[in-house]
């Protein structure tokens, strides 16, 4: 391990990637498309919020005895025929069907009990039950996860502070954020419906993001010390991360394609969490290269010049 | 499903009371581990509705909900004194006697008014300790007999922490009986045939991803085809030992392991070759790429696990079922490519190490 074979020079890398170009000169345009995405999606936010689902508003919980076995699929397209959308979980072999819904009006229960009705067959008027339930994904839940979410940032920065510097350790909780806040901004933006999934995709996104760039920060530790008297340390984390190219396109590209498979073929209730994963690590993945390398670099001349300056 | 309903005592059911039981059951379920429970309220009919995945036994989890956290208190030798649901309520307030302490203050029931009477004339100067199952909450000493169950634990430095003490106190008796109101068996929320085509879709992309690293890496390739078969197997093999439930975010955190076990071995081999690109022997450059790459992906791996870990201590319900399988995925990734990876490839070199680097995914002109 004292030899490792490549101390290439910047020219030695860039022969070998034919698209090359020098992404840390044009440092200032990534941090402006990212605040192009961000601020927009920040502002929604505070406009007009998330648009929640029933997960985390409740609404109203049906319980209908079929007169014959039924299937879930056709449940939920009747209840899609009629404008809603919900949970149905079948029970008794199939003939009493559970289903949550958002809150529902005397007119949209009758209507949405009419279409069950012709649609997918007799149910037992008798045993009908309704119940007004609170949400399942309670305010408790979102919140514990963010605190959670922040010991864990914290924890992070310790560790990646113990292995690399302070500076890497804050860039790459940098970009972390730069991902959520994309992520959570369009979704705002879009007002796409938030389900019970969307925490999950969103520790997902973090994961990601933190792995993939650490695996930069660490080809920068390790060519930091062999630069040479007058190498710019500019020229220093471009060439890292070109070294790291071919492995963050092939990775990204191997996780995009299978997110892919799932959001276009993984039918209806894992749609949203697809979507939400595939723009985080889309996102992730651009944000190693583009913002967390080079707000390290930004950290790193700051620094430097601030002894310069003071002498 | 499992439902609670309050039993008719007289008194009314307010909608505070029933966020306090659900906000208790839920602590318990929680309790549960790994089985992402779903707890609703129900305000109208004063019920709690509560959804656990993956219960094979709904009688064993009505017997925790009834069962975990039991307030007792007790004395120094450790007997019994007076249970918890004595007890009507714990607060937190100011210290009436020092203005800059706070206290726990403490409500009971009349007939627990006249034992706690009974025990702080008999314990006087004594302290009695007051324990969750058999954890030690707080040990304070009595001061003064009570004789009007109106009692109050002083020496909190802070509100935050007499409150937080309260709550754990109030926590450990429900402010309303509960009785089993219906439970059944219920399918799959996730649709059973969205839940098939998701897993179709996930069988299509790892086919991609197994063509995918033997077009891009040939030789070593088809060990990452065989390293990614053996994680897989090992991964389902650690869940099925934690009995670990396959829900959603479970899922999500064995996706993004598979993602990391599949970055490590392209990272292994990009190294590999940057390795040989550089004037190695195949043998030398698996060496030094392996070992080399090996530190990258530690840093990633161990930093992810962190968050992993701290996620399951702090996080409750699917968030901890997420970092579980997480976890589980990192550590097994690590572990099959220090054991089995290193050893494959080393062996493969072993067959013939003269053997053109073209089978390394490298050009043959380099």
């Amino acid at each position: 391990m004292t030899k490792t074979g490549h101390s290439a020079t910047c020219e030695e890398v860039q022969k070998l990637h034919p698209l090359y170009f020098n992404i840390v000169r044009k440092r200032y345009w990534w941090f402006a498309i990212s605040l192009l995405i961000i601020i927009p999606g920040i502002i929604s936010l505070f406009m007009q919020g998330l648009n929640l689902g029933i997960d985390y508003k409740g609404g109203t919980m049906l319980d209908v005895t079929f007169n014959k076995a039924v299937s879930q699929s056709a449940i939920s397209d009747t209840m899609k025929s009629v404008g809603l959308e919900g949970h149905v979980q079948l029970s008794n072999s199939d003939t009493t069907a559970l289903i949550r819904t958002e809150a529902l009006e005397e007119e949209k229960r009758s209507e949405l009990l009419t279409a069950l009705e012709t649609q997918v067959g007799e149910y037992d008027k008798a045993s009908l039950k309704e119940d007004k339930v609170g949400p399942a994904m309670g305010q408790e839940l979102t919140r514990n996860a963010i605190y959670a979410l922040i010991i864990a940032m914290g924890m992070m920065i310790i560790y990646i502070t113990f292995r690399f510097q302070f500076g890497f350790a804050i860039s790459a909780i940098l970009a972390l954020l730069h991902d959520v806040f994309v992520v959570v901004g369009i979704f705002s933006l879009f007002q796409w419906e938030i389900d019970a999934t969307f925490v999950a995709a969103i520790l997902t996104i973090v994961g990601y993001s933190i792995n993939d760039t650490v695996i930069i920060f660490d080809r920068i530790r390790e060519n930091e010390p062999k630069m040479k008297r007058g190498d710019s340390y500019q020229d220093m984390v471009d060439k890292s991360i070109w070294q790291t190219m071919r492995r963050s396109i092939n990775t990204v590209t191997t996780v995009l394609i299978s997110l892919f498979a799932v959001f276009i073929l993984g039918g209806e209730s894992t749609r949203m969490f697809s979507l939400a994963m595939l723009i985080g690590v889309f996102c992730g993945a651009y944000s190693s290269i583009f913002i967390a390398s080079q707000i390290l670099l930004e950290i790193k001349i700051r620094l430097k010049k601030m002894p310069r300056t003071g002498s | 499903m499992l439902q609670a309903e309050p039993n008719k005592n007289g008194v009314p059911i307010t909608n505070s009371d029933m966020d306090k039981a659900k906000a208790i059951i839920a602590k318990r379920v929680n309790d549960l581990g790994v089985s992402e429970p779903i707890v609703q309220a129900d305000y109208n009919n004063k019920r709690i509705i509560v959804d656990l995945a993956g219960v094979t036994d709904p009688d064993k989890a009505v017997d925790i909900l009834k069962t975990t956290a039991k307030l007792t208190l007790r004395d120094a030798q450790g007997n019994v004194l007076l249970k918890g649901d004595e007890l009507t309520d714990a607060k937190g307030g100011q210290d009436p006697t020092n203005a800059g302490g706070f206290v726990v203050n403490l409500t009971f029931s009349t007939d627990g008014a006249k034992k706690f009477a009974d025990l702080t004339t008999k314990y006087l100067g004594q302290p009695i300790g007051i324990y969750l199952d058999e954890k030690l909450l707080t040990n304070p000493k009595v001061d003064t007999p009570v004789l009007n169950g109106q009692a109050y634990i002083n020496g909190y430095a802070t509100l935050e922490a007499a409150a937080n003490h309260a709550v754990l106190m109030r926590s450990g008796s429900l402010p309303v009986s509960m009785s089993i109101a219906e439970k059944r068996q219920v399918g799959a929320s996730l649709g059973v045939d969205s839940l098939n085509k998701s897993i179709h879709a996930g069988i299509y992309s790892l086919i991609f991803i197994f063509l995918f690293m033997l077009v891009f890496y040939r030789l070593p390739g088809v060990v990452a085809d065989f390293s990614l078969i053996v994680y897989t197997l090992i991964v389902l093999w650690a869940f099925w030992s934690f009995r670990v439930v396959l829900t959603l975010p479970g899922i999500a955190g064995f996706i993004l392991s598979i993602g990391m076990a599949v970055d490590f071995n392209i990272i292994i081999y990009e190294r590999v070759k940057e390795e040989i690109r550089a004037g190695k022997s195949i043998r030398a450059g698996v060496e030094s790429g392996f070992s080399r790459a090996f530190i990258t992906v530690i840093d990633a791996h161990v930093t992810t696990l962190i968050a992993a870990i701290t996620l399951y201590i702090f996080g409750s319900g699917s968030i901890k079922g997420f970092a579980l399988t997480l976890g589980i995925g990192i550590i097994v990734s690590l572990f099959t490519a220090i054991t089995f990876t290193r050893q494959v490839l080393r062996w493969t070199v072993g067959i013939n190490p003269k053997m053109k680097t073209f089978w390394f995914g490298l050009r043959g002109d380099v």
